[in-house]
């Protein structure tokens, strides 16, 4: 095994508690270099290990980056992961477990990261202070979009993939009486006690491994080491049926009533793609219970120049030591305000490495730690700070000052400390993000320095760090308390501690400082830049210099120096931030405020969220009995609602090519006119209405009365809304003594029937009547043409046929090809048709049947174009075509289907007497034809009187349908026009985009068969 | 996501089987033809939109069908209780705001 | 005011930027006020704007209960376009647009108003008659925008899916090449600022709590700093409209719905127009800073909790991973919610009431942040005239009465 490369690698003797095994060899590559990591390394342990300082460059000035931290508070380390299809833009290295053969890129840097174009802005960062865009690039007005063409290419992090996405995604819908969300020391017991007391319980943590803080801790608990109980609890954990384990997984989003979304991330640890099943998995949890027990985040300190690579975070090195084996430097500098950190200056020393000095800038700490520290022989220099660090692409050293009691300013000299690794505590902040996410505001508590979770709005506590608990034995107990009684708060247990708590050997601590911002030599505005959020260049300056512009709002200076808008969401910066104002305007913390977290937790993949319902699954696709035959026939389809329909059946010709639509559709609509065509009516939406007072229910309803409708006939009728508007249509037949059938729109049919329920459950529940969709139950074969009788007479010899004897809006129960049907003599192409109605399972045996009867007339299957061509010559509406939820009956030429003499007033017939519905110049549905008959109006064009009119032109209407009619041998048009039916004769213009403005002449919309015969052939 | 107590199946389900039906308790006036048009128009389009305690309806849709009332706080979407068409709610703004 | 430029940047840099003018005054409160404009969001804060400098009227006062332009002006999709159907709402927008066209400049604040055009996709038959008809009514309105085709649209925006086998294929689009989007938050503070240097006070962290009226007028507003005197009130406040309008004893038509809206992480430039989809309801774009920034229709119930259900993010995600399924790897940073005050006719209402001195600019649903100069330009001139501007007129709020709708629904869908 080669070795050479991993400087930074300890070796496994040194670092006994590492969880990496420096036996299995990784390899991976950065920015195209080969490199090695180890089997439990991140990328970002394994970039440390081997001594890449560099791993990015900031976002506005160009500055070179260096990893910060561990986990989710890495700000810098922003990689492009993989290439191709499944290359996957802005993982943090920190979260990226390390696999065999991993590409990893920096997002940022051209040509490279080490040497960067882009920082040449650095030397123009003066001139691009916060919100520098707004004050400029305002001149002359039109360069903006090429000012704006530079600033978009100098955004952005990593690449977009460019191809179709190779991996899916599930979805599992889950619930638990207890959920916990973190598995470190409180999440643990939690976990524990609520299962142990028997509830359903799940616990998800979004490391690989459970434990949390106590991976990387050398505390010892019941005598033996942190990992070890870890793996013990663990183990003990695994032993409860009612328990689920869920590594690998992020709880992004905490939503209303306890619903908590979690991503588990199942393959990405493996390689960039999932070699089998799904890559991520939504789990959508509800809970009856929540834990929080999400920990929190050390606090950067602000001091100038502390975004150089070799300042990280104290807790972040001792990770990076005990839990990874790897040592990020060699001479350390330790800097701190609060007792915990200096176990980081232990766990270095244990490395073998140099700790330079420990600065702590409070003057007088005696916390119990220090005489461990002091055994050691570390350096302390108490009532100090680092005011700035130096170097440029690694820390070469530090300037170090002593500083008041307040940490408000240096009271000293400058003194200059050669080191190599800057590790920083400002103390902690608890992670708040879920509880923030459900509207709970949070609290600031100036004895832990931080902001701890409101008071729950949801049915969820927060127990350990997460809520300012730090101690560990603490940790457990509070952990272990909120774990029973959420247990017990679900049904289970008696919120008792049913474990014994282990025993901890702990320091007795002095209190941390609480210091936000490290005073410079300079004030802010002029030191140098004083990093605050550096994923986004966000200095402490800034924040001055928008204060000093006016902004006092936190929201507002977050929002114009972009504070916390990473993609780390300022897990890092953003108390500094809100303190370094709260300080600028002289106020309190607390008053000052914090915003408020939004999900998601961590980035989230879209693909994840989106699941499996994209593709063919995007939305189901319905499909009628005879679908197949309708594709064996090569139909064209369309999308109407959620079906798919037959748009036109186009016929190869002689020469091998196929029809176009409009010779396919003119075909079809002449076989109707002059034999038969038959056109799949399945979609069309059916209700069956039973009961007592089904007439009269069917009756409020209807614009037109069913009081009087004899069982075995039929009606056609109109449905309002309550707003006079049109909203429905369709055939109502009585099927028999209070029984109906109604017919609706094919988009139309769910919605029909929750308007119906609405009607009868809150308004009329004394109206006994039932609804029960049938849409499903039945195909439609419509067959329409002068030969329909003798086609449906060679199927069906149980009834009489007769045109009489089964006249016009009659309905039959009768046998078609052998099987039982309602046959309806209604028309939608004005020619003799019967729509007949099978059990759907019968439906392709039906049409099939129909076919085979019908090839003696040549009988034409005809999809909805040559449908819409047909009742367009008979100047049928369609409804959401011709009207569009601002047309009338009336307007619509269609006061013959109002019966404004009911007794009840129907529904919406009161808005149909509003001073605007009674306007003379309301829009009316006429017909239009060209006055070149040829030309056939485009669907959509506007309509004008005078062409000649200047633009904004005064709009009369527009073409709401427009045809080639084959039977008329000219086009058709129907539209909608201010006061059209009193302008018959007129000469209308409808102004194209194309330049040409076509004339049409107002005429009837009923263009074939006026009268009506056609329908009644014998 | 709101977990909806349907009063009809009595089981608490997802949002997501509900539709929303606007405020509740809107009577649909007796003789609609002797309303002004400022009158219908209020039937019609004037809500009362709280922020705070709301009765309301919902659907349920992809379970009984059947329509239902909630009492629903708009602004922390706490429901306070379901209750069937015909029932009048136990929860009002007065009660709330005297609780508080 | 201090005029801001590339010059003002560099001599502000020689003095470390330490002696930049404030972008707005914070006075107290006066005893009373000509106007005070309740709700300091980017339609109120335009409206105030418009007053002082159209109107000359400048002892104005703008009211808000938290910080200027905290609302929906911060939370929405900042989309721009004027392609609406119906002749008032597209003229309306239609003066929006041509007011954003020279805002950056009017009020010496970059705004970002980034014409990167605005594609409306169509998926079947019914949506590209719509497509049509809005087009054409555009065109002879004096909008810009054509009628485009899959392979048009694939040229302008090139990850998107055009394939004919997808579950609802793009059978084309409106393109409306001047739309695009703005800085949102630069709106509300290019207003205020300008405003502020005409002489309206920001009156921020003041909630209004009462409307004081005698004889069926307004006498001025209670607030949480006490009782401030106006001869007219303006109430622009959103979401919250229902609630002001109770203050004085007023319905509105109006219901106020979660609004919910999400941002990737920021990537390289990958998108460089709008697009918005009513069919399979979703509409992204990319910001400056490189975020697809990404919305839908707003949820299903009232609600004024600035957040809605999680299904609606999922329903969204799923269309724009149709749309574009190399986004679905990329990952969402961050969601929230909005509260939009939503008309029956997906019109808003800008409106004198019953009493006298009160008016009211609301309803803007979905589509608010695209009409905010237009908004407090109209809103402005007739509240200063106590009569509604001609292109406000056909908004008032007796349309409800009357049935005059302006039925915007098809237009604007999941709009904005």
């Amino acid at each position: 095994m080669t070795k050479t490369s991993q400087i930074n690698r300890l070796s496994a003797h040194v670092c006994a508690s590492a969880r990496t095994d420096t036996s299995v060899i990784i390899n991976f590559t950065y920015n195209g270099r080969a490199l090695q990591g180890v089997a439990g390394d991140t990328l970002a342990s394994a970039l440390l290990a081997n001594g890449v300082n560099v791993v990015g460059r900031s976002f506005k000035y160009g500055r070179p980056r260096g990893i910060v931290g561990h986990g989710a508070e890495e700000p810098n380390a922003i990689m492009q992961i993989g290439s191709g299809a499944a290359t996957v833009p802005n993982l943090k290295a920190t979260q990226v477990e390390l696999y065999e053969g991993l590409e990893s890129a920096s997002v940022n840097g051209w040509p490279s990261v080490d040497f960067d174009l882009m920082s040449i802005a650095g030397w123009f960062s003066r001139l691009m202070p916060p919100g520098f865009y707004y004050k400029t690039f305002m001149y002359p007005a039109k360069l903006w979009m090429t000012y704006e063409h530079f600033i978009r290419k100098a955004a952005g992090l990593g690449r977009s993939p460019v191809e179709e996405d190779p991996d899916c995604y599930d979805k599992l819908n889950q619930h638990a009486d207890v959920l916990v969300i973190g598995a470190g020391p409180a999440g643990l017991m939690a976990a524990l006690e609520a299962a142990y007391a028997g509830a359903r319980v799940i616990i998800v943590d979004e490391q690989a491994e459970f434990g949390g803080s106590l991976l990387a801790s050398t505390q010892r608990i019941d005598g033996q080491t942190a990992a070890a109980w870890v793996d013990d609890t663990v183990a003990q954990l695994r032993t409860f049926s009612n328990l689920q384990m869920l590594p690998r997984s992020t709880a992004f989003g905490y939503y209303d009533h306890n619903f908590v979304g979690i991503l588990e991330r199942r393959s990405d640890h493996l390689g960039l793609c999932a070699s089998a099943g799904s890559r991520q998995r939504m789990h959508r949890v509800r809970a009856k219970r929540v834990v929080l027990a999400t920990g929190a985040f050390e606090r950067p300190l602000v001091f100038s120049h502390n975004d150089i690579p070799g300042v990280m975070q104290a807790s972040s090195v001792s990770t990076y030591v005990n839990r990874y084996g790897v040592a990020p430097g060699n001479q350390m500098l330790l800097f701190t305000c609060n007792d915990s950190a200096y176990q980081t200056a232990l766990d270095w020393h244990r490395s073998g490495r140099t700790v330079v000095a420990i600065v702590d800038s409070r003057s007088t700490p005696n916390g119990e730690i220090m005489a461990a520290v002091a055994e050691q022989g570390i350096e302390v220099m108490l009532g100090h700070a680092v005011i700035e660090a130096r170097g440029s692409k690694r820390v070469k050293s530090a300037l170090v000052a002593p500083i008041n009691a307040q940490g408000s300013r240096l009271v000293g000299a400058v003194t200059r400390i050669a080191c190599d690794l800057i590790a920083c505590s400002g103390g902690w902040s608890p992670a708040i993000h879920l509880s923030s996410h459900t509207g709970a505001k949070p609290q600031w508590d100036a004895a832990i320095v931080g902001f701890r979770p409101g008071s729950s709005l949801q049915q969820e506590r927060s127990a350990g760090s997460c809520r300012g608990t730090y101690r560990l034995s603490d940790c457990l107990t509070e952990g272990a308390d909120v774990g029973a009684q959420a247990a017990q708060l679900a049904g289970f247990g008696d919120a008792k501690r049913l474990f014994a708590l282990p025993h901890i050997e702990e320091y007795g601590e002095h209190p941390q400082q609480a210091l936000f911002l490290v005073p410079h030599t300079k004030r802010s505005s002029r030191a140098p830049s004083q990093f605050v959020d550096m994923q986004l260049d966000v200095t402490a300056g800034s924040i001055a210099i928008a204060v000093a512009e006016g902004f006092d709002s936190i929201e507002h200076v977050k929002r114009y120096t972009a504070l916390g808008f990473g993609t780390d969401q300022g897990k890092l910066g953003n108390i500094n931030g809100m303190a370094i104002l709260a300080a600028a305007l002289d106020q309190d913390i607390a008053n000052v405020g914090t915003t408020i977290f939004r999900p998601a937790y961590t980035p989230t993949t879209f693909g994840a969220i989106a699941g499996r319902d994209i593709g063919g699954l995007f939305d189901p696709e319905r499909h009628t009995a005879a679908h197949h035959w309708h594709v064996r026939q090569g139909a064209v389809f369309e999308d109407v609602g959620q079906w798919k329909r037959p748009w036109y059946f186009p016929r190869s010709t002689a020469s091998g090519s196929v029809e176009t639509i409009r010779a396919a559709v003119d075909r079809e609509c002449l076989a109707v006119r002059n034999s038969v065509g038959i056109l799949d009516a399945s979609t069309l939406g059916k209700i069956d209405i039973q009961g007592p007072d089904a007439a009269e229910f069917v009756t409020r309803m209807y614009t037109n009365s069913y009081l009087k409708l004899a069982a075995g006939k039929c009606r056609y009728g109109v449905m309002l809304k309550e707003d006079g508007m049109i909203f429905d249509d369709g055939v109502c037949a009585c099927l028999g003594d209070n029984h109906y059938l109604m017919f609706t729109t094919t988009g139309g049919a769910a919605g029909v029937l929750a308007w119906l329920e609405l009607w009868q459950q809150t308004e009329w529940p004394e109206l006994q009547v039932y609804f029960t969709s049938v849409t499903d139950h039945w195909s439609t074969a419509t067959i329409s043409g002068p030969n329909a009788r003798r086609v449906l007479a060679k199927v069906c010899d149980d009834i009489d046929l007769d045109k009489n004897a089964f006249g016009f809006m009659d309905w039959r129960d009768c046998t078609v090809a052998g099987v039982g049907a309602r046959v309806f003599r209604i028309s939608f192409t004005g020619e003799l048709s019967y729509e007949i109605n099978v059990p759907a399972h019968y439906g392709r045996h039906v049409w099939e049947t129909l076919m085979a009867a019908g090839e003696e007339f040549d009988i034409t299957p005809y999809g909805t174009e040559s449908m819409h061509v047909l009742r367009a010559e008979k100047g049928f509406i369609i409804v959401g075509q011709d009207t569009d939820g601002s047309m009338t009956p009336a307007d619509m030429n269609m006061d013959w289907v109002v019966g404004r003499n009911k007794v009840f007033s129907f529904i919406g017939k009161r808005s149909l007497y509003r001073s605007d519905a009674l306007r003379a110049d309301r829009k009316q549905l006429v017909g239009l034809k060209t006055l070149r008959r040829s030309e056939i109006l485009p669907e959509g064009a506007q309509i004008v009187f005078d062409p000649q009119q200047s633009i904004p032109m005064s709009m009369q209407g527009h073409v709401t349908s427009s045809y080639y009619s084959a039977n008329l041998g000219h086009s058709i048009a129907l539209a909608v026009i201010k006061g059209g039916l009193s302008r018959m004769g007129q000469v209308v213009h409808c102004p194209l985009a194309d330049g040409r403005t076509l004339a049409a002449e107002i005429v009837s919309s009923v263009f074939y068969d006026p009268k009506g015969v056609r329908q009644h052939v014998a | 996501m709101l977990l909806i107590h349907c009063p009809h199946c009595r089981e608490d389900r997802e949002e997501e089987e509900f539709s929303y039906g606007g405020e509740a308790h809107i009577v649909r006036p007796l003789a609609p033809e002797s309303l002004t048009d400022e009158a219908w128009g209020d039937y019609l389009f004037f809500r009362k939109n709280p922020r705070g305690i709301h009765h309301e309806m919902w659907y349920h849709g992809t379970g009984c069908r059947r329509y239902f009332y909630a009492t629903r706080n708009t602004l922390t979407y706490a429901i306070l209780e379901t209750y069937c068409v015909g029932e009048k709610p136990l929860v009002s703004a007065s009660i709330v705001s005297t609780a508080l | 005011m201090k005029k801001y430029s590339g010059f003002s940047l560099f001599s502000n840099a020689l003095s470390y930027h330490e002696n930049w003018q404030k972008i707005w005054r914070s006075p107290k409160p006066k005893s009373d006020y000509d106007v005070i404009v309740v709700g300091g969001g980017g339609h109120g804060l335009a409206t105030a704007y418009y007053l002082a400098k159209v109107h000359g009227i400048r002892n104005v006062a703008v009211i808000e209960k938290g910080y200027l332009g905290g609302g929906n002006t911060a939370r929405n999709t900042t989309i721009i376009r004027s392609n609406y159907l119906w002749d008032e709402a597209a003229q309306l927008y239609e003066l929006a647009l041509k007011l954003w066209e020279g805002l950056s400049q009017e009020l010496n604040y970059n705004v970002m108003f980034s014409q990167r055009g605005v594609l409306n996709l169509g998926h079947n038959l019914q949506d590209m008659r719509d497509i049509e008809r809005r087009v054409n009514a555009n065109r002879l309105n004096g909008i810009d925008g054509e009628v485009v085709t899959p392979e048009r649209i694939k040229e302008i925006a090139p990850l998107i899916n055009i394939s004919p086998d997808c579950r609802y294929p793009i059978l084309g689009a409106s393109w409306q090449p001047r739309g695009g989007t703005a800085r949102h938050d630069a709106v509300a503070w290019g207003y205020a600022r300008g405003a502020d240097a005409l002489g309206v006070d920001m009156i921020q962290q003041t909630e209004v709590t009462g409307i004081r009226r005698q004889n069926g007028a307004v006498l001025g507003v209670e607030t949480t700093a006490g009782f401030i005197g106006a001869r007219k009130v303006a109430c622009v406040t959103a979401g919250n409209s229902g609630v002001v309008a109770a203050m004085a004893g007023l319905r509105l038509p109006v219901e106020s719905r979660p609004l919910q809206a999400l941002v990737s992480e920021p990537v390289k430039p990958c998108l460089d127009t709008v697009v918005m989809s009513n069919a399979v309801h979703g509409y992204v774009s990319q910001s400056d800073k490189g975020d697809l920034v990404i919305g839908a229709g707003v949820d299903g119930y009232n609600g004024y909790g600035q957040r809605g259900s999680f299904h609606v993010i999922e329903h969204t995600l799923q269309a724009i991973c149709e749309l574009f399924p190399a986004f679905s790897r990329i990952r969402m940073n961050r969601q929230w919610g909005g509260v939009v005050d939503t008309c029956p006719d997906a019109c808003p209402i800008i409106s004198k009431t019953s009493v006298g001195g009160l008016y009211f600019n609301c309803g803007w649903g979905t589509g608010g942040f695209k009409a905010t100069p237009a908004s407090g330009f109209v809103f402005a001139d007739t509240v200063a005239n106590d009569h509604p501007h001609p292109l406000a007129a056909a908004f008032d709020v007796d349309r409800f009465n009357t049935g005059a709708l302006i039925d915007e629904h098809g237009a604007a869908g999941v709009a904005h």
